[in-house]
């Protein structure tokens, strides 16, 4: 064969390898989710591990229960942006006494987020969050954007966020909300 | 015959018809019957005189009302004149000649001590042909009606169509146009005439568990339709048959549940409603919306939101999903689809399948909402947020040439399964204002009345479509509201009411 027809082929190869590359790059969900983290999260009911904090915001449900509320808190520092997340979903989800109220039902852990380049964040939460969720749209609603909001309002480079159930993608958690593709921050849903 | 004979036999026979007249007036037990004389001049009354079973006028009363004049030859016929035109009365024989021309009659003319009686029917078989303005007789409702007066006549028939759902046909002769407006408790039927013609009673009195009651004459022109205490709602439509307008009034009535609020019983298959089945009414308009899917939210398994005391939303859906149903069935004849019409579960996408498959102009998805603060109360109404590049992508659509049965090709439209409500959006936004404006005043609203959001059901329905939640089971005082059948009624009326008012805003087909 000729070095003439070979420059076509050689070129095509390289555009492949390139996308194939960047799918790989891009798709850290299905690499993630074959091969989970073994490090689990904290334990939400765990005291925070002493040493360096960050402020974050984190969100609970408003007094008249249609919004959520901004709360700033002290959370632990994560080495790294996919640490931080996790830190920032495990102090989120972490139960709270009265008067603060989470969207988020009892019993809900973290198993393992994962972040893309594209900004993207995969939140996997254990199935209590959607055994447990006691239903209504509202309700869903709320619970999904205080998992969103808080990664896209204490995370810059996270851009949206796809909330999924014990290592698996979900239609909805309760029936109401499309949870197929990662959801934007949407603060019309905070006070 | 010698006329001496004659003229004795005259006289015995007229004796005798007097007599006979006078021992049948005097058996007469009172009030005497008598003839209406309707006229631009007003009522008027004037005696009927009964002879055996034949109904006789006298002529005196005649000739004052129509100016006519009568004279009585030596021969004993009796001659009647109206602007030059007469007519010949032959005392023993029911004939008269008019102008000349013969008419018959259904009884001679009697003489009544110095009266002379003439059967009711010689208004309108001898008189009318020579007098100036019309002159319309009905004899079943002793009615004389003079000139152009609109005095129509009219029939009613009631017909129980099903335990929740009655026919009510008033037909007017001439045809006179009605409007019917509600009151309180009675429908009231007003026509564009001068006068009404009814037989009495128009309708017979119902029995008790009757959807309606009965029928009686308000005053002149208008008439009062006695509802039942099931009454829940009507329709009423108006058409044309031949020379008769007919005015049809579809009621409906509320289904009898032994359910009882605070411990609400689960929706069985024998529990719903029987569906109307009143067809459509004659000369109803075009409609943009001919199916509407109701979608009754979570089921099976899938119980939805608990109230504290067990009330469940899939449920309630349910219950409420029926009776928009039996609503929008009964007063508009369109055609309802329910996504499940029993306790069972349904996958969501197989719940926007069957509004998309089967073309639906509208779907309305019924929930009931939770919320962690047990004060949280209030309806809301949602419609679809899809993000900017789903919209974008979906708006810019694409077709795709697919070959067709017989030959040829054809381009398809090819819409994403989970954008089609892109395109619908407006629609939707607009539905969902209407809805929060029948809600208004009967259903207790939320502060955000209003609002978008993801919803799965929602994003894949290629028509307008909302989801309503009906107000919060987690709120103990509105989950005894909700499961109460006020509640349910005026919820299903407001959705019903909703898409009257969006179907009038709509041309027909812009659905789709």
């Amino acid at each position: 064969m000729s070095p003439r027809r070979l420059l076509p082929i050689a070129a095509l190869a390289i555009v492949a390898i390139g996308i194939a590359s960047i799918l790989w790059l891009r798709a850290p969900r299905l690499t993630s989710r074959a091969t989970p983290r073994a490090a689990a999260a904290p334990s939400p009911t765990a005291p925070a591990p002493p040493g360096r904090k960050i402020k974050a915001r984190l969100f609970y449900v408003a007094d008249d229960g249609m919004r959520l509320t901004g709360v700033e808190r002290d959370i632990a520092y994560g080495e790294g942006a996919t640490e931080q997340a996790r830190e920032i979903v495990a102090a989120q989800i972490a139960p709270v006494v009265e008067p603060l109220v989470s969207a988020v039902p009892a019993g809900t852990s973290v198993r393992a987020v994962f972040l893309t380049e594209g900004g993207e964040a995969y939140v996997d939460l254990s199935r209590e969050v959607a055994s447990a969720h006691p239903g209504g749209t509202l309700n869903e609603l709320l619970t999904i954007y205080t998992i969103v909001n808080a990664l896209t309002v204490n995370l810059p480079a996270v851009t949206s966020v796809q909330v999924l159930v014990d290592g698996k993608e979900v239609d909805t958690l309760a029936g109401h909300i499309d949870l197929r593709q990662p959801l934007a921050k949407n603060l019309s849903w905070v006070q | 015959m010698n006329p001496r004979v004659i003229s004795r036999s005259l006289t015995i026979a007229t004796l005798a018809i007097s007599v006979a007249l006078a021992t049948a007036l005097s058996s007469q037990t009172p009030p005497s019957p008598s003839l209406t004389i309707l006229s631009r001049e007003g009522r008027r009354a004037i005696p009927i005189a009964m002879v055996g079973d034949q109904e006789f006028v006298a002529l005196d009363d005649l000739t004052t009302l129509f100016q006519l004049t009568v004279r009585e030859d030596t021969l004993g016929a009796v001659t009647v004149s109206y602007k030059g035109k007469t007519i010949v009365l032959t005392p023993d024989q029911a004939l008269a000649s008019v102008s000349g021309r013969l008419v018959s009659l259904p009884a001679p003319p009697s003489r009544s001590g110095r009266r002379w009686l003439v059967p009711s029917e010689f208004i309108s078989r001898a008189l009318a042909p020579i007098y100036d303005a019309r002159l319309d007789l009905r004899k079943p409702s002793r009615l004389l009606v003079v000139g152009d007066v609109r005095v129509p006549r009219l029939s009613a028939r009631y017909e129980s169509v099903s335990p929740t759902a009655a026919r009510l046909t008033i037909d007017a002769s001439p045809r006179a146009v009605a409007t019917v407006t509600q009151e309180a408790d009675h429908l009231t039927v007003k026509f564009d005439a001068d006068a009404l013609d009814t037989a009495s009673p128009l309708l017979a009195p119902q029995p008790a568990p009757s959807l309606v009651a009965g029928v009686r004459v308000v005053d002149a022109t208008t008439l009062a339709v006695d509802l039942g205490p099931r009454f829940a709602g009507f329709r009423s439509t108006s058409s044309t048959v031949d020379t008769t307008q007919r005015l049809v009034l579809d009621v409906i009535g509320l289904v009898q549940t032994d359910a009882s609020p605070a411990q609400p019983q689960p929706p069985t298959t024998t529990a719903q409603p029987a569906p109307p089945e009143i067809p459509p009414a004659f000369g109803q308009p075009a409609s943009a919306i001919h199916t509407i899917a109701i979608d009754a939210g979570h089921g099976g398994d899938d119980e939805g939101v608990h109230s504290a005391d067990g009330a469940k939303e899939k449920d309630l859906t349910l219950t409420v999903a029926r009776r928009v149903r039996t609503i929008i069935e009964a007063r508009l004849g369109l055609r309802v689809l329910l996504t499940r019409d029993d306790d069972r579960s349904v996958p969501i996408d197989e719940r926007a399948a069957v509004a998309n498959n089967n073309k639906a102009d509208l779907l309305v998805s019924l929930h009931a909402n939770g919320s962690m603060r047990p004060t949280t109360t209030g309806a809301a109404v949602f419609c679809a947020a899809l993000d900017k590049d789903s919209a974008q992508t979906a708006a810019a659509g694409g077709a795709e040439r697919l070959p067709t049965f017989g030959g040829g090709s054809r381009d398809i439209e090819m819409v994403p399964w989970d954008l089609a409500q892109t395109r619908h959006l407006a629609q939707s936004e607009r539905f969902a204002e209407l809805l929060q404006q029948q809600f208004h005043d009967r259903v207790p609203l939320a502060s955000r009345p209003v609002d978008r959001a993801p919803l799965r059901v929602l994003e894949s329905a290629n028509m307008p479509a909302v989801l309503v939640e009906l107000g919060y089971l987690t709120n103990a005082e509105q989950a005894k509201l909700l499961m109460s059948e006020a509640f349910q009624n005026a919820a299903a009326q407001s959705i019903f009411e909703a898409i009257v008012r969006f179907r009038d805003t709509l041309a027909p087909g812009q659905t789709q």
